[in-house]
């Protein structure tokens, strides 16, 4: 069916038949047409952020948090440029987003006109796709066109640049059918390769699955196939910082997060190993250590839907392309099939030995009765939310990868962060786009207080909308991780890495009007994380921590898994110089 | 602390040492790339190429389906075999790419470049250029009364080595399209 319509009105009949209901964004010249039929209806929410790059992290923070594709609508120039950050971030973590932006007319496209880029340019390498849509008549079916890439195949942002007189100019709206273009990526394994990692899987003696944000990203399915999987074979499991979810940290095979900051009994699970079943993760260098000494006498399965994974940093000898859920449903199809065998008494050996690793009890750290330790105050917050149906967002840092050890996370998309690009400032409009789109749901942002300041002028969209995100800072008044690398690679010389002129930030949250909340006593903890529960409002809770405490265990840079440190004792002139050059 | 000591394998665009050592040797493919012709598709390939640190030896591209508008890009490009996977599987994330043929590891294949080269001198070296050109099969396309362009077909190691000729014969300026490339057969 077509209809004829402007641009700008095609946006938006788009939008609703592509089933959005938000739109996080900010109006500028190039865009207002756009903003004039929002204007018009009632059918999707549009949240006004603070800044462009708020917009992409909430629809980055929705996106993850219901499996669906955020949508985000900013205008030319440098609504497009503060765009770049978020693109990158939903790209290095596969996130699926539609950004939309204003563009000058295309007759003043290349004559340095006000708020012009060359945004489709800019942001090429920062996307999955991008598209410069010159005519009115190709716009609708570049939109829907633009949701199948986003969410096909690994997901990803895409970009459509919108000039101005295509918004005001009269086409033919089309509406969305299946998808005719050559882009459908293959989502089936091929099964004489899935029957070889079934036999492997069934002599295996030290089996380990490693698993990562492909598994969240594939659905809900993946999540209950990958379950049924683990605790059929019993083999244990390691997901992650990206995958935390997918397997409940309550199961009896869970071994915790592995790679830098991971738990001992996951890296050295990985380094031992006889066979690595990798599904849906990258072998970031977060997670491998030193190439060279990365789980040396395993035999490495991948399954991972973008080919470019495969052999891409570790050689692999079972490469699987396919969707996780495809995958581990033919993996579970063959495997009963030919009798759900496994070496059982090998595998009863191999749990014992991670057993005896796991006696290391290696999350213990020394708590204190006069300061507020950071990782007590997680272990707090753990104990106080997880009967809650909650939601977890962080910003960048120290206080990210002990929210990744302390909290444990039942089920997927409950854990949003920011793993592969590491932007600090993600965090809180992450929240932002959670609490949109579960406006019940008990929404808590693990900050540090210099990742927070980096978007806290989304303060203002969080009392707009009424949205009770709770801002739980934990406030070293330093650069906790930069300190920490300070510390132990150059010579505890703390270059930059304090801040001085810290806000109080109980009278900004004031200033905002939410509510703020200090506390600096271990024995005021608990009291004071009911009452940030219990207030039905954005609050930020200014916990004051230890300010020099370490986050362990920590794989140094340049080295290999089972070269752990466990705590400070074990700092002292670990890291050679080669090992600096990494970050 | 002792100088930073950067790991064999790392380059310049990057400080990791993420090329596991499967094999040092460095081979030179000829890959043909299938896209749509859209506005900036070539900026995507060279993009990947730049960004992610590949080589490229010679780049051909002209749309070769007028009616379907597809390009054809032909890459020659050197690396690893590790890094050769690598740019195969890259260039074939790219939403625009249709297909991506190595056509070393596909071959046998022909490649052909063309080039035009001018040579300035007179007298003997002028009537010898004629004659080498004569050899190699190269056209006068132009000629004044002491210089030639020549114009010559061939493998690129057949244009190196007529340059080479020419260079003591004046050779002042050479300009090359790049390699053209496809499978032999059927």
């Amino acid at each position: 069916m077509t209809r004829e319509m402007t641009g700008a009105k095609m946006v938006v009949q788009a939008l609703k038949d592509q089933g959005v209901d938000t739109v996080f964004g900010y109006p500028g010249g190039a865009v207002l047409p756009i903003y004039d039929e929002i204007f018009l209806q009632n059918d999707i929410r549009h949240i006004l952020v603070r800044h462009e790059q708020g917009a992409i992290h909430a629809a980055e923070g929705y996106a993850r948090s219901t499996g669906k594709p955020g949508v985000a609508l900013v205008t030319s120039g440098p609504g497009a440029t503060n765009a770049v950050t978020g693109l990158t971030d939903a790209l290095l973590d596969s996130i699926p987003l539609v950004v939309l932006t204003g563009q000058v007319p295309t007759f003043m496209i290349g004559s340095d006109a006000f708020q012009e880029a060359d945004t489709v340019g800019i942001t090429r390498p920062c996307t999955k796709h991008n598209w410069l849509v010159k005519d009115t008549d190709s716009l609708a079916e570049t939109m829907h066109e633009a949701f199948h890439v986003a969410t096909s195949g690994r997901p990803g942002p895409v970009l459509i640049d919108i000039p101005k007189d295509v918004q005001f100019a009269n086409g033919e709206y089309t509406s969305p059918k299946p998808s005719t273009s050559h882009y459908q990526p293959v989502v089936k394994g091929d099964l004489e390769v899935i029957t070889e990692l079934v036999a492997a899987m069934e002599t295996a003696k030290k089996p380990v699955f490693y698993t990562g944000g492909g598994v969240i990203n594939s659905g809900p399915a993946a999540s209950q196939l990958l379950r049924e999987l683990v605790d059929g074979t019993g083999f244990p499991i390691t997901s992650t910082l990206m995958g935390l979810g997918a397997y409940p940290a309550s199961g009896e095979n869970w071994l915790g997060m592995l790679g830098m900051h991971g738990l001992y009994e996951a890296n050295l699970a990985m380094h031992d190993c006889d066979l690595m079943i990798n599904i849906g993760a990258r072998f970031d260098d977060r997670i491998t250590g030193r190439i060279d000494a990365f789980s040396p006498n395993s035999k490495k399965a991948h399954i991972d839907i973008d080919p470019s994974s495969i052999n891409k940093v570790i050689r692999v000898d079972i490469p699987i392309v396919g969707d996780v859920a495809h995958v581990l449903e033919d993996i579970l199809k063959v495997w009963k099939a030919r009798g759900r065998k496994t070496d059982a008494a090998a595998i009863k050996q191999w749990q014992a030995q991670i057993g005896e690793w796991r006696k290391i009890n290696c999350l213990a750290f020394t708590n204190s009765e006069k300061s507020i330790k950071p990782q007590y105050a997680l272990q707090r917050l753990e104990e106080l939310t997880k009967k809650h149906d909650r939601y977890i967002t962080t910003e960048v840092g120290q206080h990210q990868m002990w929210a990744a050890q302390y909290l444990g996370f039942e089920d997927p998309n409950r854990w949003m962060t920011s793993g592969g690009l590491g932007t600090m400032g993600y965090g809180f409009p992450a929240s932002i786009g959670v609490q949109m789109a579960h406006p019940d749901a008990l929404v808590i942002n693990v900050a540090g207080e210099a990742s927070w300041l980096m978007n806290m002028q989304e303060m203002g969209t969080a009392i707009q909308y009424r949205l009770p995100v709770k801002q739980f800072i934990l406030n070293n008044e330093r650069l906790g991780m930069v300190r920490q690398w300070q510390e132990l690679l150059h010579g505890e010389r703390y270059s930059h890495s304090w801040s001085e002129a810290l806000p109080d930030f109980v009278k900004l949250a004031e200033a905002f009007g939410a509510k703020g909340i200090l506390c600096n006593d271990p024995a005021d903890l608990d009291d004071a994380i009911m009452e940030m529960i219990n207030y039905d409002g954005p609050v930020i809770f200014d916990c004051l921590v230890e300010k020099h405490e370490n986050c362990f265990p920590m794989i140094p840079s340049g080295k290999a898994h089972n070269e752990m440190l466990l705590g400070e004792a074990e700092t002292q002139g670990v890291i050679q110089a080669g090992g600096a050059v990494l970050v | 602390m002792t100088p930073l000591n950067i790991v064999k394998g790392s380059t310049r665009h990057s400080a990791y040492n993420l090329r596991p050592t499967f094999s040092d040797v460095q081979e030179r493919h000829t890959i043909a790339v299938l896209v749509e012709n859209e506005p900036g598709v070539l900026a995507r390939v060279i993009g990947l190429f730049s960004g992610r640190g590949y080589n490229i030896e010679s780049l051909t591209v002209a749309e070769v389906d007028h009616t379907g508008h597809l390009s054809r890009i032909t890459i020659v490009t050197t690396g690893t075999p590790q890094v050769i996977e690598q740019i195969k599987a890259q260039l074939g994330r790219i939403v625009t790419v249709h297909d991506v043929h190595d056509l070393t590891v596909e071959g046998p294949s022909v490649e052909r470049e063309l080039a035009i080269i001018k040579v300035v001198g007179e007298g003997d070296k002028r009537v010898e250029a004629l004659r080498l050109a004569d050899i190699f099969r190269a056209n006068v396309v132009d000629s004044t009364l002491n210089s030639f362009i020549f114009e010559i077909t061939g493998a690129p190691d057949k244009i190196d080595a007529f340059a080479d000729l020419m260079r003591p014969l004046g050779l002042v300026e050479v300009a090359r399209t790049g390699v053209a490339a496809l499978l032999r057969g059927d």
